[in-house]
């Protein structure tokens, strides 16, 4: 049986059994795992988050779940139209297919996006199914370059012929098979800005390597991706990231997973993944100190939170990053190393790091 | 010549046209608005008056026609006793002429100043005399008038007088008056105010043409007349230094003890000893011969001394049946309610406070909510903001009744509320009798009145609310359920008409199912409860 009618099964399943409920006089009800905090778990052992045994339980007829009800069953229509006509829609396009005015009502099935999409990722830890399974798409987000030919639905594509844009990368890289992949490791960056840079110097080509960024948050395609050539190729991945609370969320979630998508984590952690920068070191080390931004109340808050994450909690050189990030009271971005020279990160810092094996785990 | 007989050449009486000049504002001819709301008002009021006096169900007929450059005739009719002739000039045209402000008694006008000043506006800004007719009884011949006004001397100057057949007519007086004056409709109109008036004169008919010719009848809810009004003699508390020196003036009796007996209400023989002993004067003293110190002593005895408080069947409420129907039938809403306090005092004169409220049906629900205010049934329509009856409205909280306010302000909701104070002397904060002063004992008489029906109020919107939920929520199933059965057809391939019949059954059981689950909880609390109660019982036995 292929991927998409185990998929189809599922939520086939999910409605049989809702109707079976519905036909014996019982009201529907669905019993949906929490994706909070409180219902996730650190599994020292794996090394990830995982989603806890507490569930919610949804009941049609309960006014305050009847539209989250409807809303979940709306999703899993769509998706298995999606599924069996083979086409895939993005997040944006389920959020139109489903938005419609209940008749006799002033009452949206959805009014904004975030409710489509909450949907979607209650009907994943419902089916067990990834929206990327479930032909659902998000946004395209990142890009990637280096010395690595690929096959993407019957297109060659080399990622180092690809010009100043280098491949963007999709949301689901499930099908994507690797012809060829000549790379001593992967760089992933939280900037995009930065990534440019280590473009326009070739660094990939000079370094041997792969390099990778999103904008902002780590999407499931590159955290997938990055699985991909970790496992696939035992390619060492290094993050790079501002020295701040939210820079290191970032390395944190690529390599334990998150709270919002614990249930998932099994298929995106990276356990190998290693923080080579910006470390709170790396400020005094590279004459960064004049370059920092003070911190806000906001700032110190998540630096807090992080410090508490069990994860964080026994690992030693984490907790003294915090600790030195708390006296200092400021954070660092990456682009300040350009203050040194536009190209210090390409021709000293990152070079000097690899080979000192310079960095935090 | 000395100064002070320069300063004497310039000393002379003030004419009367003068003083009204100067003092217009105080007698409600502030603006030509105002000044049409006035003259209907003051002829309203006496009309009223005097029906109830004469034991007849007023019906009156208010027409008013503009004429253009800003002049309108006003002509106000009433089935009333009529006026004899020989009183006629002094009542129209004579200022502070009248019967009522020596007397205890409630009613709506007071001073004898209200028809005359009308007279005079109408003099002053058109030159028109006043036109009257007056029949005292259907066997007698009617009387007409044209009077003025003598600016100078304040004595009425007859322009035309003579003997008429007013046909059909039983009895009663009608006043025609042409002023200067401005139309505009709002709460603060002739339209607005006899609407009010008609709801806090249930008993009362009134017929009102507008200058719009638009025609407005508004009948009356009972034909039972309010209870007349005793005259009562002033209570000592009441009574002030300027006063009390009138009356000793006055007083016909020898002494002082019986000067404090006759002429005062609740004061015996030991009271007026008291009072005498408390003041360090003697109850045989005369009354015409105390001096102001004497005065002044016996004022601070009466404060020493205890007095009971004034019997107050002097006054006369609406009362809530009537009130209620007042406003029902001039007020579209969903729910009425009145209540009607039992009489306090202020500063020895007795008052009762009564408030209605009119809540939903056509009233808008986001604004504040629409305050009607009444002094001797009489409605107040300006000044809202220095009035007690507001004061007491900001001040009580409505939230617990269902309706949203901000601190310090009116509440907002679709709610008429009616604050009426009867009393033998209401106390105004101006002559113009606009604004009830706020007298503590009066204030908090109109915060547990409001309250009262504020929780008669509050059971109502809340139990409206209860059902409307109920209802929601039944209907919110309902119009889901086709969804949902949509959605599921498509996923289990079960038919969708099945799936809507069974779940709309589930519905129609559910409403029940959800009771009988707050049944069972109920009972599982009581249980819990229970066995709670039998451990303590137990814990207590194995301390002993």
């Amino acid at each position: 049986m292929s991927k998409d009618k185990k998929a189809i099964e599922a939520l086939e399943d999910l409605g049989k059994d809702l109707v079976k409920t519905v036909l014996s006089n019982k009201p529907p009800v669905l019993n949906v795992p929490i994706r909070a905090l409180s219902n996730t778990m650190y599994n020292a052992k794996s090394q990830t988050l995982e989603l806890g045994d507490k569930v919610s339980e949804r009941n049609f007829f309960n006014v305050a779940h009847s539209k989250k009800f409807l809303q979940t069953l709306e999703v899993a229509a769509v998706s298995k139209d999606l599924l069996n006509e083979g086409k895939h829609a993005s997040l944006r396009d389920v959020f139109y297919m489903i938005k419609r005015t209940i008749p006799n009502t002033k009452t949206n099935v959805v009014d904004d996006q975030p409710e489509s999409d909450d949907a979607i990722e209650d009907l994943e830890v419902l089916s067990g199914y990834s929206r990327e399974q479930l032909n659902i798409n998000a946004n395209k987000m990142g890009s990637v370059a280096g010395h690595v030919v690929i096959e993407d639905k019957g297109d060659e594509i080399d990622w180092s012929k690809l010009g100043s844009g280098g491949w963007s990368i999709p949301s689901n890289v499930e099908e994507i098979k690797f012809k060829k992949v000549k790379a001593k490791y992967v760089i992933y960056m939280e900037k995009a800005a930065v990534w440019e840079r280590l473009h326009e110097d070739k660094f990939w080509d000079k370094q041997n390597c792969i390099i990778m960024s999103s904008q902002g948050q780590t999407t499931r395609g590159i955290r997938r991706l990055l699985q991909r050539l970790s496992q696939e190729f035992d390619l060492p991945i290094y993050i790079l990231a501002d020295a701040d609370p939210w820079g290191y969320y970032i390395y944190s979630v690529l390599k334990y997973g998150s709270i919002n998508l614990a249930h998932m984590s099994g298929s995106m952690t990276l356990n190998t993944a290693k923080f080579l920068g910006i470390t709170v070191d790396d400020i005094e080390k590279y004459g960064l100190k004049k370059h920092l931004i003070t911190f806000k109340d906001v700032d110190l808050k998540r630096l807090e939170q992080l410090q508490n994450y069990e994860w964080f909690k026994s690992n030693k050189e984490w907790q003294r990053q915090f600790k030195m990030m708390k006296a200092l009271k400021a954070k660092a971005e990456i682009q300040a190393l350009s203050s040194r020279g536009l190209s210090f990160i390409t021709d000293k810092y990152l070079p000097e790091k690899i080979r000192n094996k310079d960095w935090i785990e | 010549m000395s100064k002070a007989d320069e300063l004497a050449k310039k000393q002379k009486d003030i004419s009367v046209a003068e003083f009204f000049e100067r003092n217009r504002h105080l007698l409600g001819f502030d603006n030509k608005r105002k000044a049409l709301l006035t003259v209907v008002k003051e002829a309203v009021d006496n009309s009223l008056d005097a029906c109830e006096e004469a034991k007849i169900l007023p019906e009156i007929n208010v027409q008013i026609v503009e004429m253009g450059n800003d002049r309108f005739r006003i002509t106000i009719e009433d089935n009333g006793p009529g006026i004899i002739k020989k009183q006629i000039p002094n009542i129209f045209a004579k200022l502070l002429y009248g019967s009522k402000f020596h007397t205890m008694k409630q009613a709506r006008g007071q001073q004898g100043i209200g028809i005359s000043a009308a007279v005079l506006y109408a003099q002053l800004t058109t030159g028109r005399p006043a036109k009257i007719w007056s029949k005292t009884g259907s066997d007698k011949p009617a009387q007409y008038f044209e009077l003025h006004i003598d600016t100078q001397t304040n004595n009425p100057e007859i322009v035309k007088e003579e003997e008429i057949d007013w046909k059909k007519k039983e009895s009663g007086v009608k006043i025609e008056l042409d002023i200067d004056a401005t139309y505009q409709k709002g709460d603060q109109s002739v339209d607005s105010y006899l609407k009010q008036t008609a709801i806090g004169n249930p008993h009362a008919t009134f017929i009102y043409t507008n200058p719009k010719a638009e025609q407005f009848i508004f009948a009356r809810a009972t034909d039972n007349l309010p209870k007349e009004p005793t005259e009562i003699k002033p209570h000592p508390y009441g009574v002030e230094l300027g006063i009390m020196l009138k009356m000793l003036k006055n007083t016909e009796c020898r002494t002082l003890q019986s000067f404090l007996t006759q002429e005062f209400s609740r004061v015996g023989p030991q009271t007026a000893k008291d009072i005498c002993d408390a003041g360090g004067l003697f109850t045989n003293m005369k009354p015409d011969e105390l001096q102001l110190p004497h005065v002044e002593k016996l004022v601070e005895g009466i404060k020493k001394t205890k007095i009971i408080a004034p019997s107050t069947d002097c006054i006369s409420p609406i009362g809530e049946e009537l009130l209620e129907k007042g406003l029902r039938k001039e007020i579209n809403a969903e729910f009425y309610t009145a209540v009607s306090r039992s009489p306090d005092v202020y500063r020895g004169i007795p008052f009762v406070i009564e408030v209605a409220i009119a809540y939903g049906g056509a009233q808008t629900a986001d604004e504040p909510v629409r305050m009607l205010r009444f002094a001797n049934r009489v409605p107040l329509l300006y000044q809202q903001g220095a009035c007690a009856c507001t004061k007491s409205v900001v001040q009580t909280n409505w939230r617990p009744y269902g309706l949203s306010q901000s601190q310090g302000s009116i509440p907002m909701g679709p709610l008429t509320i009616v604050v009426s104070l009867v009393s033998v002397w209401p106390p105004f904060t101006s002559e113009a009798k606009e604004a009830v002063a706020h007298y503590p004992e009066i204030i908090k008489e109109m915060k547990l009145a409001l309250q009262e029906a504020g929780r008669k109020l509050g059971a109502y919107v809340n139990k409206k609310r209860r059902v409307a939920d109920q209802q929601e929520r039944v209907s919110i199933f309902e119009n889901y359920i086709p969804e949902v059965a949509q959605a599921l057809a498509k996923l289990s391939g079960t038919g969708k008409e099945r799936i809507i019949e069974c779940m709309r059954n589930m519905l129609e059981k559910n409403k029940e199912y959800i009771q009988a689950h707050k049944e069972a909880h109920k009972v599982e609390k009581k249980e819990h409860v229970d066995r709670e109660g039998q451990i303590s019982l137990t814990g207590f036995e194995n301390d002993e």
